[in-house]
């Protein structure tokens, strides 16, 4: 019997020749990340070192990194003194993956890994958040843990305790039509398997439309992977992994591939004909919750979101400005636009997008995580509904349990700010 | 056996924004976040801010409790209350906080309580006392037992670091 790609993973992680489905595995870990939550990972580390007589010393600075996203600039004085604890303990580690908040280096986390290299396939990731998942876009096994499970990490330099988790294989074949997005399918995908139907198991990405998708799509089936529960999803690193790598990210040294054997175990084959696929909105308050735009079109919308890890890197930044170049968003609904990476926010700049989308009456924000977890401004009034390109609808999601999130994609998203209500992208009016 | 009253019902997919809204996540010490717990359930919060749920009162939902983000502070908040969790099924990332911290999971493929009644805990099955309905329990993950045998993941690793200093 062979191996999926994170049954070889964590064989190579544990230095063994195989790994079965169901063993327990104590992986070396490859990059363990963190964001503002790290102050609570700090406080968890030093509790472990209490009373052993230990110096508290991390197993593997250059493997820790910490990018602040989830509240930036700070909002409070709370947050800005657990950010100032984190750079000060950042500075005592030698900790040099740190994102501070700068429009040069800073952005969001699960954009900041990729685009520096940080991630590589066949790596093991762990990050102290749950959209880690996105990582397996460049074929490592990454997936999110507790802080208290990071301390440990930090400590020991392995994951413990990991079941080595059984795998569905999705199949994609056929091109994404006109203004359908790989949002799009991975919404559908989380749709049919439900909410917690891929939980404890692993997506591994399969096809000739995954071929063909550029690794800002795969980040967005990865990142939402664990809407359906599962522990990550991962695409077998391929060609356009490697460009990525070498062009985009800055590479240079030799990256190795790693790719499933033919006769690894899958547990079940999902399959999904790209060509046939509608734009999706997922509907309040859960992700699974997923119908065709056209089922739910024209629902009033007050705010318009695009951005976060799911959707806010450049080619969706592109299709919104494509939609709104030239037009204006609807009176009475709000548009904010957040792009995932500072480096994303310059390349926006320079294309002209941001300038099309502040033009049609979008605000174009700072790169961070606050409006799609409620945290730090783009609040949403009592009964009011956000259309938004993040990853969660659940209710008070966005900061207010008396208002609704309906998800979708960037070009559905787009097409809704001009006319105001829920828009079919696809229709005449909006090209 | 433990003997408790159902505090709480909830459906399927209780997710980390229900157990602990994203607005609160500034705070992380253990000792602060209880007072968050459900802060949207206006009522249930005050409840348990009132100190009017004994410890070991039952939340009983549906399944995928705890789906979500990976923030332990919807772990730690329902641990300072001593909250035990019967659901039918439980997200990966909450289940493995709730071990690593000493949050009580017991998971119930079939369970079917309400607010108010009283259930007995057992090895393999829940009663239902009020109703007479029994249920089987699926046990956590074996994989995780050294864990909660050691009394959460801090000790575990302490000793782990421990060992691994004298065998050096």
């Amino acid at each position: 019997m062979g191996m999926t790609v994170v049954q070889k993973v964590l064989a190579r992680a544990t230095g063994r020749r195989m790994v079965a489905v169901g063993d327990v595995v104590e992986p070396a870990v490859d990059l363990a990340m963190s964001h503002e939550n790290a102050a609570l990972v700090i406080n968890q580390f030093l509790e472990i070192y209490k009373g052993t007589g230990l110096e508290p010393k991390p197993w593997d600075p250059s493997k820790i990194a910490i990018i602040f996203d989830h509240r930036v600039p700070a909002e409070s004085p709370k947050t800005a003194t657990n950010q100032k604890k984190v750079r000060e303990f950042v500075a005592a580690q030698g900790i040099t993956k740190f994102h501070d908040i700068r429009g040069d280096e800073g952005g969001i986390c699960h954009q900041v890994l990729p685009e520096n290299g940080y991630v590589r396939p066949g790596y093991v990731v762990v990050g102290t958040d749950s959209h880690t998942t996105s990582h397996g876009a460049l074929g490592a096994f990454a997936f999110g843990i507790g802080a208290t499970e990071m301390a440990s990490v930090w400590a020991l330099g392995c994951a413990m305790n990991v079941e080595v988790p059984g795998t569905i294989k999705v199949e994609v074949t056929g091109a994404l039509p006109d203004f359908v997005t790989p949002k799009d399918l991975i919404l559908q995908l989380v749709g049919r398997l439900g909410a917690g139907g891929a939980t404890f198991h692993v997506l591994e990405f399969h096809g000739g439309t995954i071929r063909a998708m550029p690794t800002s799509g795969r980040l967005t089936l990865c990142n939402m992977s664990v809407e359906a529960g599962a522990t990550c999803g991962i695409v077998p690193a391929d060609e356009e992994t490697l460009r990525y790598l070498r062009e985009e990210a800055g590479v240079e040294d030799e990256v190795e591939p790693m790719v499933p054997e033919p006769d690894a175990p899958y547990e079940r084959i999902v399959q999904l004909d790209a060509s046939k696929l509608e734009p999706q909105v997922a509907c309040p308050h859960t992700v699974d919750n997923v119908r065709p735009v056209t089922s739910v079109a024209g629902t009033k919308v007050h705010q318009v979101v695009i951005g976060s890890c799911t959707n806010g890197r450049l080619d969706d930044i592109a299709i919104a400005a494509r939609l709104l170049k030239g037009r204006k968003v609807a009176r009475g609904t709000r548009m904010i636009v957040f792009p995932a990476s500072g480096r994303i926010y310059q390349q926006a700049l320079d294309a002209g997008y941001v300038g099309d989308l502040m033009r049609a009456g979008a605000v174009v924000m700072n790169s961070g995580c606050g409006p799609c977890l409620g945290v730090h401004q783009g609040a949403l009034g009592d009964g009011e509904v956000a259309l938004s390109t993040t990853n969660r609808n659940f209710k008070g999601r966005m900061g207010n349990p008396a208002s609704e999130v309906y998800l979708c994609s960037p070009a559905v998203a787009a097409a809704s700010a001009v006319t105001g209500v829920i828009t079919d992208p696809r229709e005449g009016g909006v090209r | 056996m433990s003997k408790a009253r159902v505090v709480l019902a909830l459906g399927d997919d209780v997710s980390t924004d229900q157990i602990y809204p994203g607005r609160y996540m500034a705070t992380v010490l253990p000792t602060e976040t209880p007072q968050f717990a459900f802060a949207d359930h206006a009522a249930f919060n005050s409840l348990l801010k009132s100190g009017g749920v004994p410890a070991g009162s039952v939340i009983v939902a549906g399944k995928n409790f705890g789906c979500g983000s990976s923030r332990e502070q919807a772990v730690s908040a329902l641990k300072g209350h001593e909250l035990v969790i019967v659901a039918k099924s439980f997200a990966r990332i909450f289940l493995q906080n709730a071990i690593n911290l000493g949050l009580r999971l017991v998971e119930v493929p079939d369970v079917a309580a309400a607010e108010g009644d009283d259930l007995a805990i057992g090895l393999t099955e829940v009663t239902d006392l009020t109703t007479g309905r029994r249920f089987a329990l699926r046990p956590l993950p074996a994989a995780r037992q050294a864990i909660m045998d050691a009394g959460g993941l801090i000790p575990y690793t302490r000793k782990r670091l421990v060992g691994r200093g004298t065998a050096a």
